[in-house]
């Protein structure tokens, strides 16, 4: 059989992969909606759940299919469109088809015509490398949460501190990751602009104060319904102030 | 509410199938592949590639799993490791549910809520992709529209702006130290940019919980 990266094979296995790992989250989602009402949960709060969730991933979604395709340009659409279903992400893809294609003495994008020997190399490495988490949750991920749960009953209040630590560290590291590129205020290049490295600035403020207003408003109007999609809507706000900040600084 | 024992025992089992089932299916995508199109892996190639990509990405899936599985739970833990995308989409969407409830990852109401979050994210993300591949002829011009660019290419700063007001403004106490760290290590080290941010959670984390074990012991919390 002749291959090519968009051969309608290659779509049906990508298929079945991404239709068994839409089961999962539906058997999950299933489980836990059966375990909510067998313990009186207020069945209002977990529709709002579901629905917040929902609108929430619809512009991180959306950047997904950007990935897929940018990577489709250079490996077809079935293999991004499986590897970006299920764990991946686009550098990561990127890195691991590079090295893959690399390792072969050729260069990602400048491959015309991919043969199904580096298809499967390219697949062979991105899977390999990305599958530990997939197996060591099962392996560590009881003990972990039970060591968590130890420590809940010995000192509640630490463990409440703890959460929030964790949360926090997370936090803390992206909003560094926002900063990192305003040292071209004072490191002069022909390729940007000084004022470049402020446009993640400018928007994530702009984010933070969308979100303080939603905040604000529904303590003054009590409007609920600001409080359910006040995350989703400072995240498009930010994403919308983005493209007349770049256009300004960049 | 403290857990039940039953429900969370019974989210490993399942879990465990799940994802040590869908393992073998990944891996089962090449191995068809070279069966069905009669190509031979070129081994010194893999083997070359491999050691140029797993060890840094087999360190990183060790941190990662340590970090998220305790801020995740159990269901979104065996979920989120399989469906990707954890610190820009599945994690920032259970800390809202989280914090929308009110309720603790630690608690049975909060396992229930942060895997009800992140089933329907990842749903919701399988089908908003699977659409975007239906469509990817006439999706493409518009997505990649010069004019969009700026929005797509800035979804974290725009995510963690509005995520960083509701958690630091309630934990203003732990926020401070690492944040002043973070900004110090983002702004002076010009290797940490926006393909090293992933390795920099776990060092937030762990500066963040020493900061906070300190100001706990000394009864600032």
């Amino acid at each position: 059989m002749e291959f090519h990266v968009n051969h309608p094979l290659l779509f049906v296995f990508a298929g079945i992969l991404i239709a068994a790992v839409l089961g999962q989250s539906i058997y999950f989602l299933v489980k836990a909606l059966r375990r909510s009402k067998a313990i009186g949960m207020d069945q209002k709060k977990i529709r709002k759940t579901i629905r917040t969730a929902a609108v929430f991933t619809v512009a991180p979604a959306v950047a997904i299919v950007i990935s897929v395709i940018a990577l489709s340009k250079s490996l077809g659409v079935p293999l991004p469109w499986l590897r970006l279903s299920v764990v991946g992400s686009l550098s990561y893809e990127t890195i691991a088809a590079e090295n893959a294609v690399s390792a072969m003495g050729l260069t990602l994008g400048k491959i015309n015509v991919l043969t199904a020997q580096q298809f499967v190399n390219i697949s062979l490495v991105m899977t390999l490398s990305i599958l530990l988490g997939i197996w060591l949750v099962p392996l560590i991920g009881k003990r972990l949460l039970n060591g968590m749960h130890t420590l809940e009953n010995r000192d509640a209040k630490w463990a409440d501190v703890l959460n929030n630590a964790m949360f926090i560290g997370m936090i803390s590291a992206f909003l560094g990751y926002v900063f990192c590129d305003i040292s071209r205020l004072w490191i002069p290049s022909e390729s940007y602009s000084p004022t470049s490295g402020l446009i993640p600035v400018c928007v994530m403020v702009c984010s933070a104060v969308v979100m303080a207003l939603c905040g604000l408003a529904l303590k003054k109007f009590n409007w609920k319904w600001m409080g359910d999609y006040a995350l989703p809507i400072s995240l498009v706000s930010g994403m919308a102030a983005a493209i007349p900040i770049t256009a300004w600084l960049s | 509410m403290k857990k039940n024992l039953n429900y969370i025992d019974s989210v490993h089992r399942d879990g465990r199938i799940w994802n040590l089932s869908v393992a073998v299916l990944l891996l089962l995508f090449p191995i068809a592949v070279a069966f069905v199109f009669d190509a031979t892996p070129d081994w010194h190639a893999l083997l070359m590639g491999l050691i140029a990509t797993a060890p840094m990405y087999w360190a990183v899936g060790f941190v990662e799993t340590l970090t998220f599985v305790p801020m995740l739970g159990a269901g979104g833990s065996y979920l989120s490791f399989v469906t990707g995308n954890i610190s820009n989409l599945k994690l920032p969407c259970a800390l809202n549910a989280l914090e929308q409830n009110d309720v603790s990852i630690n608690s049975e109401e909060g396992e229930i809520i942060s895997t009800i979050a992140i089933a329907t994210s990842s749903i919701v993300t399988t089908l908003i992709i699977l659409v975007g591949v239906i469509l990817i002829v006439p999706l493409t011009p518009v997505l990649e529209a010069p004019v969009l660019e700026p929005a797509f290419a800035q979804m974290l700063p725009a995510l963690f702006g509005g995520l960083g007001v509701v958690f630091v403004s309630k934990n203003w106490k732990i926020s401070i130290a690492p944040i002043i760290l973070m900004l110090a290590l983002f702004i002076f080290v010009p290797a940490l940019n926006a393909g090293t941010v992933g390795i920099m959670v776990p060092v937030g984390v762990v500066f963040t919980i020493a900061v906070s074990r300190i100001l706990y012991k000394r009864g600032v919390l």
